[in-house]
């Protein structure tokens, strides 16, 4: 298991490397500089291209990659143009409310899309199977920014029950039953895909499963069927569900990109929303490479978690 | 029901329960304290140095927290004394002598004095001052005239020009004229942007990022002093959830209130709509240089066929005006009243495009897909687009991100082409100066994208500039719009209105045509 787990964790730096270079080249392609955005519409061509100078921009590609991944690499993110702080600082300060979000988003989906799933699959073709199926459709196919801005307006707006956006009460917040109140409706929004697509997938799974010979062999056994349901089929469905939970990790965090936007959430999504507006290279370089990083350590933890499910994978 | 399934219901009920648990025992509607007003903001401002902004959304915090030598007059844009009693002006325009308020001190209880007056002026002009660090300062160049500033006493300074420059007294009225404490500033070094120290009514609190600017009330203000006792500026940028925040009453006051939002504040209940007139310019600018839009004919045929009433009354919801020419009735005698804009004629149009031979030609219309002041581009974009369709122009639509559209905008238009751009500016000079002088051609690294030259308009612009008399210049400037209007440099499409919605209880703000949003005189009830 532990070499396993190294071998898998070895694999990350390649592909942490690759995002590095992708996010470099994208930034770099867009068109519009920090400089016009610092300087703002009265940017004469002149004094851009002098900032530009300033901020080591007028260098090639090669050398400025260079420059920022070797500096990454010692911890060194650089330094935002907008916010004039260590890029660093501030992707840490707006990782906290990301992670509470998505972690809030992703208990919910596992929770309901799991149960929905094995209650569909159990009563496979019944009318329970029937609604659910059709919730999940209705869920995966339901924009989470449309969503967000329905729940705001009925359920904060129209009958005041929460608050429209933010993490705390701007006057006398705080606390945990503050941050509660003002996490339901972002984590339902965010939460709403993911739950269908483990859904929908935790009931194939079981469908499978349900039809093979130790199910039977269980239940010929005398085994009483919910704990056949709940032990037998849900754990060897789960090898399967596992991965693709890491997988939707990857959709929360993306998604919290507009949630976060639309809820006023303090987190890493609303700030890239920001700094790509403001050209703020360094601090998109660096929040891209946080959720990033994040991502690929929550898969790694799925594949371990799979592997703990299913001793073969190990090989 | 199997074990599984109970365990699962137990949870869920257990989550409901808490949920309803959370909106039982919450606060219910969001309410504001009485002595705090919250203000939601477009955006995070960039900084709170007023040498190093140059955005509508973070001069409204500044204009509370800061003063200039000169302020504007309430409901204008003339200057009037505000940390200078008075000054006097030399016959040659070249020497401006300010008297300064003696009992002014900043927040950081160091005095107000000509020093700090010398110490403000040289740290945006001199790149080699130790304190120029804190920059880049954009908007120095508004202020670049000044050569020397000369400490009589303690209370008596003098700018020296190298030229008259009659624009001076309203710049150092606006943000980039705004006097900063030497002290805080020397200690923070690039650090005063998040620490500002001014003279102003409030004093800067805390800022905390993606959540509020906070001010409090300046206990030892020499004026007025504010009734209330905080502000907070909460920077929102989706419209739709600024909306939302002032409709749940998280908000007391919201500006540049989208056009397609304003209804849903007519309750006069729960809502108060504030609308002003604003120095503001929404125009096409249209490449003189090469093309079809090179014939006067053909630019006024575009100025006439663009149906501008139905584009403010459907595309803008009444939030704007039509203008005449570059020059705003908010500058008071320097617009033409006499100027009426152009009718939408597209009969006229027409022939004027036959006789110029530009029947069936192609115009490529470079739009922005957002921006500041942009209202709405895309829409306005398509508008136009129609119309012109109308008269036998066929126009194309590229469309750009507002950051990528501004470098390729003032980078000069090239060909047939069109582009959308907007301003707001302080002082009658500052958009012919910089958008319309054949000096300011983009290759010569201006603003005027389309290359539009005219010697009478050049001698115009630079003689009002030197004029000290505000008569006289105002003159001037009824001439330079009147003469902007007939040579069609520019399609003049819309004038945005400053719009504001106060929640009920909120009282005395006003709208003034600077868009300073000077907010000491508010109240809340």
């Amino acid at each position: 298991m532990t070499a396993y787990a190294l071998r898998r964790l070895a694999l990350a730096v390649p592909v942490l490397f690759g995002v590095t270079v992708v996010v470099f080249l994208v930034i770099a392609l867009v068109p519009g500089d920090p400089a016009l955005a610092i300087l703002g519409s009265y940017a004469t061509p002149e004094s851009v291209a002098r900032l530009n100078a300033e901020l080591g921009l007028d260098r090639s590609l090669p050398a400025r990659y260079l420059a920022w991944v070797g500096a990454a690499l010692t911890g060194d993110l650089g330094r935002s143009y907008a916010l004039d702080r260590p890029v660093l600082d501030e992707v840490l300060e707006r990782l906290g409310p990301t992670l509470i979000l998505a972690a809030a988003a992703l208990t919910l989906s596992v929770l309901f899309g799991l149960a929905a799933g094995v209650a569909s699959a159990v009563r496979q073709n019944g009318w329970v199977d029937r609604t659910i199926g059709l919730a999940l459709l209705l869920g995966v196919s339901t924009p989470s920014f449309f969503l967000g801005l329905l729940l705001i307006l009925w359920l904060a707006v129209g009958l005041g029950w929460f608050p429209t956006g933010g993490m705390s009460a701007l006057f006398g917040g705080g606390g945990v039953v503050d941050l509660l109140r003002h996490l339901v409706l972002p984590a339902v929004t965010l939460a709403v895909v993911a739950t269908a697509i483990l859904g929908r997938l935790t009931r194939a799974a079981m469908l499978e499963v349900l039809r093979q010979d130790f199910v039977r062999t269980a239940r010929a056994k005398g085994v009483e069927e919910d704990r056949v349901i709940s032990v037998h089929a849900l754990k060897s469905a789960l090898v399967a569900v596992v991965p693709v939970i890491g997988l939707q990790a990857g959709y929360v965090l993306g998604g919290a990109v507009y949630v976060e936007t639309v809820f006023q959430w303090p987190g890493v999504g609303r700030m890239l929303v920001e700094a790509i507006g403001r050209r703020d290279i360094l601090l998109v370089q660096g929040g891209v490479l946080a959720l990033a990083t994040l991502y690929v350590a929550i898969n790694v933890v799925a594949d371990l978690a799979q592997a703990a499910l299913d001793p073969r994978l190990e090989a | 029901m199997g074990r599984a399934a109970t365990g699962f219901t137990i949870c869920v009920l257990g989550l409901a329960l808490g949920v309803v648990a959370l909106v039982a025992t919450g606060p219910g509607r969001t309410a504001t304290p009485r002595d705090t007003l919250v203000v939601g903001q477009m955006a995070e401002p960039k900084s709170l140095d007023p040498a190093a902004v140059t955005a509508a959304n973070d001069f409204r915090i500044l204009a509370n927290l800061f003063e200039g030598l000169t302020r504007f007059r309430p409901g204008s844009l003339e200057p009037a004394p505000a940390l200078a009693a008075r000054w006097e002006i030399s016959d040659d325009g070249r020497a401006y002598t300010f008297h300064l308020r003696p009992d002014v001190r900043f927040h950081d209880g160091t005095p107000f004095d000509a020093e700090a007056v010398r110490f403000n002026l040289d740290r945006l002009l001199d790149p080699k001052h130790p304190s120029a660090d804190a920059g880049p300062f954009p908007l120095a160049f508004f202020l670049a005239p000044v050569m020397a500033v000369e400490v009589l006493d303690p209370l008596t300074v003098r700018l020296r020009l190298d030229e008259p420059y009659a624009p001076l007294l309203a710049h150092l009225a606006y943000p980039i004229g705004y006097m900063v404490s030497p002290a805080a500033a020397k200690a923070a070094g690039k650090a005063f942007g998040r620490a500002p120290v001014g003279t102003g009514p409030f004093r800067f609190e805390r800022w905390e990022s993606g959540r509020q600017v906070a001010l409090v009330r300046n206990e030892a203000y020499w004026g007025d002093k504010p009734s209330l006792a905080r502000i907070a500026f909460r920077p929102i940028p989706d419209a739709n959830a600024r909306a939302s925040e002032m409709l749940a009453g998280g908000i007391d006051l919201m500006v540049e209130v989208p056009p397609d939002q304003l209804g849903s504040f007519r309750d006069p209940a729960r809502f108060a709509l504030h609308e002003a007139p604003a120095p503001h310019l929404w125009f096409l600018i249209l490449n003189a240089v090469e093309g079809p839009l090179r014939d006067v004919r053909v630019r006024r045929a575009v100025n006439l066929a663009i149906d501008k009433r139905t584009i403010v009354e459907n595309v803008l919801s009444n939030a704007a005006t039509v203008p005449s020419g570059p020059i705003s009735p908010a500058f008071g005698a320097a617009h033409d009243p006499a100027l009426e804009p152009y009718p939408h004629d597209p009969e006229r149009a027409r022939a004027l495009i036959r006789e110029a031979g530009a029947q069936g030609a192609t115009l490529t219309l470079l739009a922005a897909e957002g921006g500041s002041g942009m209202l709405e581009p895309l829409a306005m974009a398509t508008a136009i687009q129609a119309d012109l369709a109308r008269v036998g122009l066929k126009v194309a639509i590229e469309t750009f991100e507002w950051n990528a559209y501004l470098a390729r905008v003032n980078g000069g238009l090239k060909g047939a082409a069109m582009a959308e751009m907007a301003w707001s500016t302080n002082d009658p000079d500052t958009l012919p100066y910089l958008a319309l002088r054949s000096e300011a051609a983009a290759d010569k690294g201006g603003f005027n994208a389309g290359g539009f030259s005219d010697p009478e308009l050049d001698r115009l612009i630079d003689a009002a500039r030197g004029e000290t008399d505000a008569e006289a210049r105002a003159g001037l400037y009824r001439r330079i719009d009147r003469l902007t209007h007939d040579a069609a440099p520019w399609a003049f499409v819309a004038s945005a209105k400053q719009t504001a919605v106060t929640a009920r209880g909120v009282e005395g703000l006003t709208l003034e045509p600077s868009s300073l949003l000077e907010l000491k005189g508010m109240a809340k009830r």
